[in-house]
């Protein structure tokens, strides 16, 4: 009689491997996301300062301000673009109010368009990495500090910086 | 009745029959079988039922897509109706009758007694029904049933969807258990239960086609399990897998999903180029062209299914670079497709055809599933899919595949083997009758679709403009002919069963070869307790 | 004798089709209601031959795989005598039929990459247009001028219903079209403020996918002015078939005619508004305005009767959200319900059309409350937050 003991054990093995791939996507996404741009995704944490300076190019960056419905405030760039040379570091300001009568918290997701060109986009500073808290009527700028890679290749000339900005109040986080 | 051009032959007599065929009575009888014959009988009756149940409620879309204006149901439920339609489809009728084939034919072709693991093969199918009458039963709640596809797409079917989710993300996970263990099943058998002298290279292409979908699914199936988790979880238990808000991505989900997808559609296509494979060289009383080819072209296509999914998400918004690697891999898996296609043609070539129902069948099943293969080169041509995609020029696409491909496959995989199965020789008249019904209906159906998807219709949308109405109104009757039509293959199967008809011999058709054709017909209750030798 | 002459006829017949077909081909490419459009663009044009040229192949290699099969079913058939050969295979042949479809695969794959890479390449932009798809309509922000706006379907209800009789543009027309100038490079940066959508533009062989929180980039440059249409081209629920797309392309002078107009109504319904919400307005006026914002928006799902789509979409008629507390039915209006088809309404319309919806709610279908909400109510719920 033969036993199939052996290959179902290993049938097995492939399946809860398989499982775990499948959760493993998710961080391996992320990672290739970083490598390649695909959305646009930029890293959530601050980029080391920049290096060096290529003045014979200039970037246009233009910036977006998304509100989701959810959010009683007012959400705008203070400019919207600016002119950069690679490796130069410029400070843009998104002016927030929170129009409501309650401390209300908001969370701002980056993206970046052309997504190719969002790993050259280096940020020092940006008001996305943390959580921003807003009591009744209170404005404020917030910062974002950021340089191009010289690397950049050069076709791109255009980048745009577009954020998203959620209503992150536990209550009305939506299920 | 032998005629010289017929193949079926005389009546063979097998005295031992008897003693290899007592079978236990009653309904207990099906709850509790571990034989693999009574199995793969459950597994085709459940696929035939839902075959007309997911054909139901493709006529519920028709008969809203007859005419422009919404006439018999609201959005809503119309995108219900798309969605249990595809799951029922894909999950309920072309799976497992798929693993109904298998479960009957393939002990058979390597000389085993029964499947390797028969109380898992029970198990494997009574979750079925279970799982089906789960999903089904969502339509009748409150607020219905999944409504995003059956590509359940997320944010829609997480954030934006209602409780049924619940309990179709249930249903998908016993399907998916039910699939694995099915899959498992056909792999153990055949590593390990091959008779003496059945080689590898000696296999019917049936049972490698079979082979290698078994692990397509093992490798798949639990992807699947981990989205439709996934899903369950962002839903329900705050995570951000593809909410953005919480630093997810949406497109996320897609890519996990098409890992999984992908490889689906080939698991529900190979093993009907194993039944083609079985059927053109037996009515051409010819051997199949480049066996070793075929069985290379069947292991380079899995391989290749796992490097194209995001090839349907061309318009997502990926870099270039991805974008050009996906559109070579999808060109590129045209190619040992068309392999065996040249082979089957290579195989009619010079033999000495007779054009039997089974016959009738895998021809069409090559002309129109070469048309499906050809639209689907169009799609992989990224600027001009652009064009194409979530048009009706994909619906046409895969339905080309799945229904001129995978269930005439299966149809004509029923007719080839259900006088072994029975006994008793269908009624050749009544399979032609289907035969030229489907086959007319079928393309009045499908092939408008190419038209009214190039002209702009996009899919799952339960009214239209009005320049997509005449073909709409001509499809729709189309579709309604098409499922008419297999109410002749049901009366012609359920002939069979009632034992009406001629006696088949024990070879059945005179160009069949293999060990399934050296037992008698029917085929006993236990066969093949002793391992043969082949030589 | 008789079958050869059979079976000559047969084949001769197929050649026949097959020739007819092919030199029909072109002008039933012609043919708008068959075939992809030529578009408007120099992109759309090459995504066309793209595409011909894709279609010619398949037909070349369709008809000759089906030839030689049909040729084979009449003459090598145990009826008229054939008797089979016994080949098993040949590697020289295998070999054959691998290489030579990899070759047309290569051929074909040269002019789709060209295309493909000029497609993705929306640098050096002379405009620039923000699209943001929700449901289930389409949301227009020029970057370049202070002008955004929604734009909806314009078909009546009644015509969906089959209550009226369907005119030329049913399911294509909306009632603020996107405008945009010829002969100027055009990008647009796709988003979406719920699920999924698609922009589709048929005639600019444009479809980008409009992914919640994140953007993404396409672009055209259009050279004949004319109106052109299309559809949204991703599930995103129950009214994704009605949601077009219309945009409207004009001379440069005319569309720098038309945005200096925008920006001042855009002005001036800004003064407007805030005119209004000093004001206080009679019954009569709040369920005049009510009754046509709620035909407009809110009908979709909740119905022209108020009674809604039981277990999926609320009725309003009866209920207790709009005859009950006021400050949560103005709440549920302009802020929407999170993770619900409901959305917040607040970004959408002016104050005047809030207070006068959410009038109109509390006193139409025999609801009769007799409350009056006035756009300073409204200001006041949005004050109040969330």
């Amino acid at each position: 009689m033969v036993s199939h003991r052996l290959l179902v054990r290993k049938l097995v093995l492939i399946c809860i491997a398989m499982f775990g791939f499948g959760f493993a996507l998710v961080p391996l996404y992320d990672v290739f996301c970083r490598y390649t741009g695909i959305n646009g995704k930029t890293e959530n944490t601050a980029a080391p300062a920049s290096r060096r300076v290529d003045e014979s190019r200039e970037i246009s960056v233009e910036f977006l301000a998304n509100r989701d419905p959810a959010v009683p405030w007012s959400f705008a760039p203070e400019i919207p673009s600016i002119s950069v040379h690679p490796g130069q570091v410029k400070i843009v300001n998104f002016l927030v109010e929170n129009l409501s009568g309650v401390a209300t918290i908001g969370r701002a997701v980056p993206s970046v368009s052309p997504g190719e060109a969002a790993r050259y986009f280096k940020k020092i500073e940006c008001f996305c990495f943390v959580e921003q808290p807003l009591d009744a009527h209170q404005g404020k700028a917030m910062p974002v500090q950021f340089y191009i890679d010289p690397d950049l290749p050069s076709h791109f000339t255009t980048i745009t910086l577009s954020y998203r900005l959620y209503n992150n109040t536990p209550q009305t986080v939506g299920r | 009745m032998s005629t010289e051009n017929s193949n079926v032959l005389d009546i063979n007599n097998d005295h031992h029959a008897d003693e290899r065929d007592h079978k236990p009575k009653g309904i207990t009888r099906w709850l509790y079988t571990t034989n693999h014959k009574d199995i793969g009988t459950l597994y085709l009756l459940f696929a035939l039922l839902m075959l007309f149940i997911g054909g139901s409620l493709a006529m519920v879309i028709r008969a809203e897509l007859f005419q422009p204006g919404l006439q018999f149901v609201d959005p809503h439920f119309f995108n219900q109706m798309t969605t249990v339609h595809g799951l029922v489809m894909v999950f309920g009728a072309i799976m497992p009758a798929f693993v109904g084939l298998a479960n009957w034919m393939v002990p058979m072709m390597i000389g085993a007694p029964d499947m390797a693991l028969p109380r898992m093969n029970n198990w494997s199918f009574w979750i079925l029904p279970f799982s089906f009458f789960i999903l089904l039963s969502t339509l009748f709640m409150e607020g219905g049933g999944p409504a995003a596809g059956w590509t359940f797409y997320a944010p829609l079917s997480t954030t934006y969807s209602n409780d049924s989710t619940a309990f179709f993300v249930f249903s998908v996970h016993l399907l998916g258990i039910s699939s694995i263990m099915g899959a498992m099943n056909v792999i153990v058998t055949i590593f390990n239960l091959r008779a003496p002298g059945m080689t590898w290279m000696k296999m019917p292409l049936f049972v490698w086609t079979w082979l290698i979908t078994a692990f397509l699914l093992i490798a798949v199936m639990p992807v699947l399990a981990g989205t439709v988790t996934m899903v369950l979880t962002d839903k329900y238990f705050g995570t951000s897998f593809f909410n953005a808000a919480g630093g997810g991505d949406p497109v996320l989900f897609q890519h996990i999903f098409w890992f999984f997808g992908h490889p689906e559609v080939y698991i529900m296509i190979l093993p009907a180029f194993g039944i083609v494979s079985s059927i053109i060289p037996t009515f051409a009383r010819k051997p199949l062209f480049g066996y070793d080819s075929m069985v290379i072209a069947t292991a380079s296509i899995a391989f290749l299914s796992f490097i194209v999914w995001a090839h349907h998400m061309f318009t997502t918004g990926m870099p270039v670079a991805a974008e050009l690697f996906f559109m070579y891999t999808t060109m590129l898996i045209a190619v040992p497709t068309g392999v065996k296609v040249f082979n089957w043609v290579a195989t009619m070539w010079r033999g000495s055809m007779t054009f039997e129902t089974p016959m009738m069948f895998a021809v069409a099943f090559i002309v129109l599933f070469t048309i499906g293969g050809l639209s689907g080169l169009m799609l992989a041509i990224i600027p001009a899919d652009f064009q194409y995609q979530d048009t009706y020029f994909v619906v046409a696409h895969f339905h080309y595949v799945l229904v001129t491909g995978a269930l005439f496959g299966i149809i004509s995989g029923v007719y080839f083997w259900i006088p072994k199965w029975t006994g008793v020789m269908y009624s050749e008249r009544l399979g032609q009758w289907h035969f030229w019904c489907s086959l007319i209906s079928v393309n009045m159906l499908f092939f408008p679709m190419h038209f009214v998807g190039l002209a702009g219709m996009p899919r799952r949308i339960p009214d239209y403009a009005l320049q997509f109405a005449d073909m709409n109104a001509f499809i729709s009757i189309g579709g309604a002919l098409f499922g008419l039509s297999q109410l002749i293959f049901v009366w012609c199967v359920v002939r069979c069963m009632r034992r009406k008809g001629e006696k088949a011999s024990t070879q059945v058709w005179e160009g069949a070869h293999g060990l399934e054709w050296e037992i008698p017909s029917p085929a006993p209750y236990h066969t093949f307790q002793t391992p043969p030798q082949v030589k | 004798m008789k079958r050869n002459l059979f079976g000559i006829q047969c084949f001769g017949n197929y050649l026949l089709l097959m020739l007819i077909l092919f030199i029909s081909a072109p002008l039933q490419a012609q043919t708008e209601k068959y075939n992809m459009t030529r578009g408007a663009t120099d992109i759309s044009q090459q995504v066309y031959d793209l595409h011909m040229a894709i279609f010619y192949i398949c037909c070349v290699i369709g008809a000759i795989v089906f030839a030689l099969m049909f040729w084979s079913i009449v003459y090598h058939r145990k009826s008229k005598g054939a008797k089979a050969a016994q080949f098993h295979g040949s590697l020289k042949v295998e070999l054959l039929w691998t290489a030579i479809p990899v070759v047309i695969l290569v051929v074909m794959a040269i002019p789709a990459s060209k295309t493909l890479i000029a497609m993705e390449d929306a640098s050096k932009a002379d405009l620039t247009v923000l699209v943001t798809g929700s449901q289930w309509k389409w949301h227009y922000k020029y970057m370049e001028y202070p002008i955004e706006y929604y734009s909806m379907l314009a078909t009546p209800r009644d015509q969906i219903d089959n209550l009226a009789e369907k005119t030329e543009l049913y399911l294509r027309d909306v009632d603020k079209p996107l405008v945009l100038p010829t002969g100027k490079k055009i990008r647009f940066l796709v988003t979406a403020d719920d699920v999924i959508h698609a922009w589709w533009v048929p005639a600019f062989a444009i479809k980008k996918d409009a992914n919640p929180g994140f953007i993404n980039e396409t672009w055209t440059k259009v050279d004949k002015p004319g109106i052109y249409r299309g559809q949204c081209a991703e599930l995103c629920g129950k009214d994704h078939g009605f949601m077009p797309v219309v945009v409207d392309v004009r001379a440069p002078e005319e569309f720098d005619r038309w945005a200096a107009e925008q920006v001042e109504l855009q002005a001036q319904a800004k003064a407007d508004a805030e005119k209004a919400a000093q004001q206080t307005q009679s019954m009569e006026e709040l369920m005049a305005l009510g009754q046509k914002t709620y035909e407009i928006h809110c009908a979709m799902c909740h119905q022209i009767s108020g009674e809604g789509l039981a277990g999926a979409i609320p009725a309003l008629k009866g209920s207790v959200m709009v005859t009950q507390d006021i400050a949560a039915h103005i709440h549920i209006v302009v802020f929407g319900k999170p993770a619900t088809a409901m959305q917040a309404f607040g970004k959408q319309l002016t104050t005047s059309e809030l207070a006068a919806v959410i009038t109109y709610e509390r006193n139409a279908w025999g609801n009769n409350t007799g409350d009056l909400v006035q756009v300073a109510d409204v200001a006041a719920a949005i004050e109040a937050g969330e």
